[in-house]
């Protein structure tokens, strides 16, 4: 039972990732209509960030935390302004390939740069250890992942769902041509929009680092699962794609437990019965593209 | 009309030289990878799909041709058939599921598929070999015979490669095909016609799946090994680029892409690695300012005044739908 409890902490950390990454996809798509291959590079770039800021600047972590998604949320205003909203008036699937692109060459740029093999990167000092929960034992670490990454989803829900800004964002999601008809610069929001989204990857790419190998292929993978989830959840709704995250997050470490091989497999299945069952997506509406 | 055979006389002369021009194993890899992304065109090019995860039958492909010769003894072009024989049992659920939804949805499923296909690939070790993939791969041909040189291996390849590529365009001038651009034009307006849109896109994604993997076949028993690259997403976005350069729904963009592709990788990798740097720039070019790809800038000027393409009212080669009705692009 207490390694049960374990692995479904552990799982909902994996979850926390899959939460962050999806909830800017999410967002970004609400807006812009543009999957973004790339956020999976721009993760592992928050990880690099709070790296290099640490080895060069010798910035601590909780620092890193704030500086480095914001200089991915630059590096993504920029993609943005420059390349990515050339392509608007084509098929999304235009900005996909684009950001595809995108990702090949920022991954490879920083293996050749920093190898293969990853650094490594310290949980700041007073985050080492662990703490009691009840009966059990947790790394502190992990424990303060969970609670932050909660606490950044359930912001970002309360950003888009409770204030002025929420509001024209949604207005701009669902009408846009309305929204201009009433007087609000549309286009205006949309780089600071995709900004915001890859921010929330890079910040999860700085929580990471001190988990995981800061390696340049890290989101490689982690970006793929994250579709799935993204397919499972249904990119319509905000809350529903941070739950989904979670939920998935959680039953694959669980079915870990039982079958090794499955922690990798099961959200790949659980996507084939969504699709079976409810092709939208647990929480998505009508087809958007 | 003299253009035109003008045209086709010099790609059969290339063909033939080319295992005396190259490498013949880099021919080989041209002649087979041009295979797989025609293949892949049937579904981006005449359908209007986007799939991120031909990896998975290519290399499930590859990896059913090197195991049926290695343990079953099976002969040479009989397993690469076999391969894609499994390569459509494969698509027929995993394309099922995927054709349920669009665009980039449908994309985003048919990574994720691939994914799921790579990581079983890499668990089941007792069958592929895991990390290690299958190595030393016998190359025995119908009737006995024992083909060690590149060359002869390379004519071989080519006949079959030929051989799947006039079913590739046979079926996308076929009414079927003509029925796939319809879809690809306009989903709704070729369903509301009586079209059964989804059963139309399954078999073209079966096909295309079927001869990915036949490809997939040929190109293992080229080299005599395969491993877990052959079906991991970098495969999948390298006919990506391929098809891309070379000129979506066109009928020798494809071969095109893959020789220009592989090519330069190869003339590239004597004194760099940064391939996916090279890649994503392509990749990124293509995107922005060339998305005719060469042949679809090519042949609307090389062969004037020949028959009109299969896409009415619009240019000779169409990519993607460029602008398509209702709200695409962001909030336009």
């Amino acid at each position: 039972m207490e390694t049960l409890l374990i692995e479904v902490f552990n799982g909902l950390i994996n979850g926390a990732f899959y939460a962050l990454l999806s909830l800017g996809l999410a967002v970004i798509f609400g807006m812009l209509r543009v999957v973004n291959f790339m956020h999976g590079a721009l993760y592992m770039l928050g990880a690099f960030g709070a790296f290099l800021l640490g080895t060069t600047l010798g910035v601590s972590f909780w620092w890193a935390l704030l500086i480095s998604p914001l200089a991915v949320a630059a590096v993504g205003y920029g993609l943005e302004r420059t390349l990515l909203r050339r392509l608007y008036d084509l098929d999304v699937l235009y900005n996909l390939l684009l950001t595809f692109g995108l990702t090949l060459l920022i991954q490879d740029a920083m293996r050749l740069r920093f190898g293969v093999q990853g650094v490594p990167y310290p949980a700041p000092p007073e985050l080492r250890g662990a703490v009691a929960i009840g009966f059990m034992f947790f790394p502190t670490y992990r424990l303060f992942v969970l609670v932050f990454s909660i606490a950044v989803c359930l912001g970002t829900w309360w950003l888009i769902e409770r204030t002025r800004v929420g509001m024209i964002i949604r207005a701009a999601t669902e009408h846009p041509m309305l929204t201009r008809a009433l007087g609000v610069d549309v286009d205006r929001w949309i780089p600071s929009v995709f900004a915001f989204g890859v921010a929330l990857a890079g910040l999860a790419g700085v929580l990471a680092a001190p988990m995981r190998a800061v390696s340049p292929l890290m989101g490689a993978d982690l970006i793929i699962t994250t579709f799935a989830i993204v397919v499972i959840g249904g990119m319509g709704s905000i809350l529903g794609s941070v739950v989904t995250g979670f939920v998935v997050g959680a039953l694959a470490a669980l079915a870990a437990v039982y079958y090794p091989a499955a922690e990798n497999l099961l959200v790949f299945v659980i996507m084939a019965v969504v699709l079976l069952l409810r092709p939208a997506g647990l929480f998505g509406m009508a087809e958007t593209g | 009309m003299m253009r035109r055979r003008l045209g086709w006389t010099a790609v059969a002369a290339l063909a033939l030289a080319l295992p005396w021009i190259m490498y013949p194993v880099l021919a080989t890899d041209i002649v087979t990878w041009g295979l797989f992304a025609a293949a892949f065109d049937i579904l981006l090019g005449y359908t209007g799909l986007l799939s991120f995860g031909h990896a998975a039958y290519f290399g499930g492909g590859a990896y059913a041709a090197a195991l049926l010769a290695q343990r079953a003894g099976v002969a040479f072009p009989v397993n690469a058939l076999a391969a894609g024989a499994l390569a459509a049992l494969m698509a027929v659920p995993l394309m099922g599921l995927a054709i349920r939804r669009r665009g980039i949805y449908f994309a985003m499923i048919t990574l994720a598929f691939a994914e799921m296909i790579f990581y079983v690939t890499n668990e089941w070790r007792s069958l592929t070999g895991g990390e290690n993939g299958v190595q030393g791969v016998p190359r025995h041909v119908l009737g006995g015979l024992n083909i060690t040189s590149a060359v002869v291996y390379y004519y071989a390849a080519l006949l079959l490669a030929l051989l799947g590529l006039l079913v590739c365009w046979r079926i996308v001038r076929s009414p079927f095909g003509r029925v796939l651009l319809a879809i690809r034009e306009n989903e709704v307006r070729t369903a509301m016609l009586g079209y059964p849109v989804n059963r139309y896109k399954l078999i073209a994604a079966v096909l295309s799946c079927a001869i990915s993997g036949f490809a997939g076949g040929l190109w293992v028993m080229n080299h005599g090994f395969v491993a877990l690259d052959a079906v991991h997403w970098s495969t999948s976005g390298l006919v990506l680029t391929m098809v891309l350069l070379g000129g979506i729904g066109t009928r020798l963009g494809p071969l095109a892409g893959a020789a220009l592709v592989l090519y330069l990788r190869d003339f590239l990798s004597t004194w760099t690695d940064a391939w996916g740097i090279v890649t994503g720039l392509i990749f990124i070019g293509v995107i922005l300012v060339f998305r005719r790809g060469i042949v679809g800038t090519l042949e609307p000027l090389v062969v004037r005044g020949s028959r009109a393409a299969p896409h009415a009212g619009r240019p000779a080669t169409a990519t993607i739908r460029e602008a398509p009705e209702g709200g695409t692009g962001p909030v336009s």
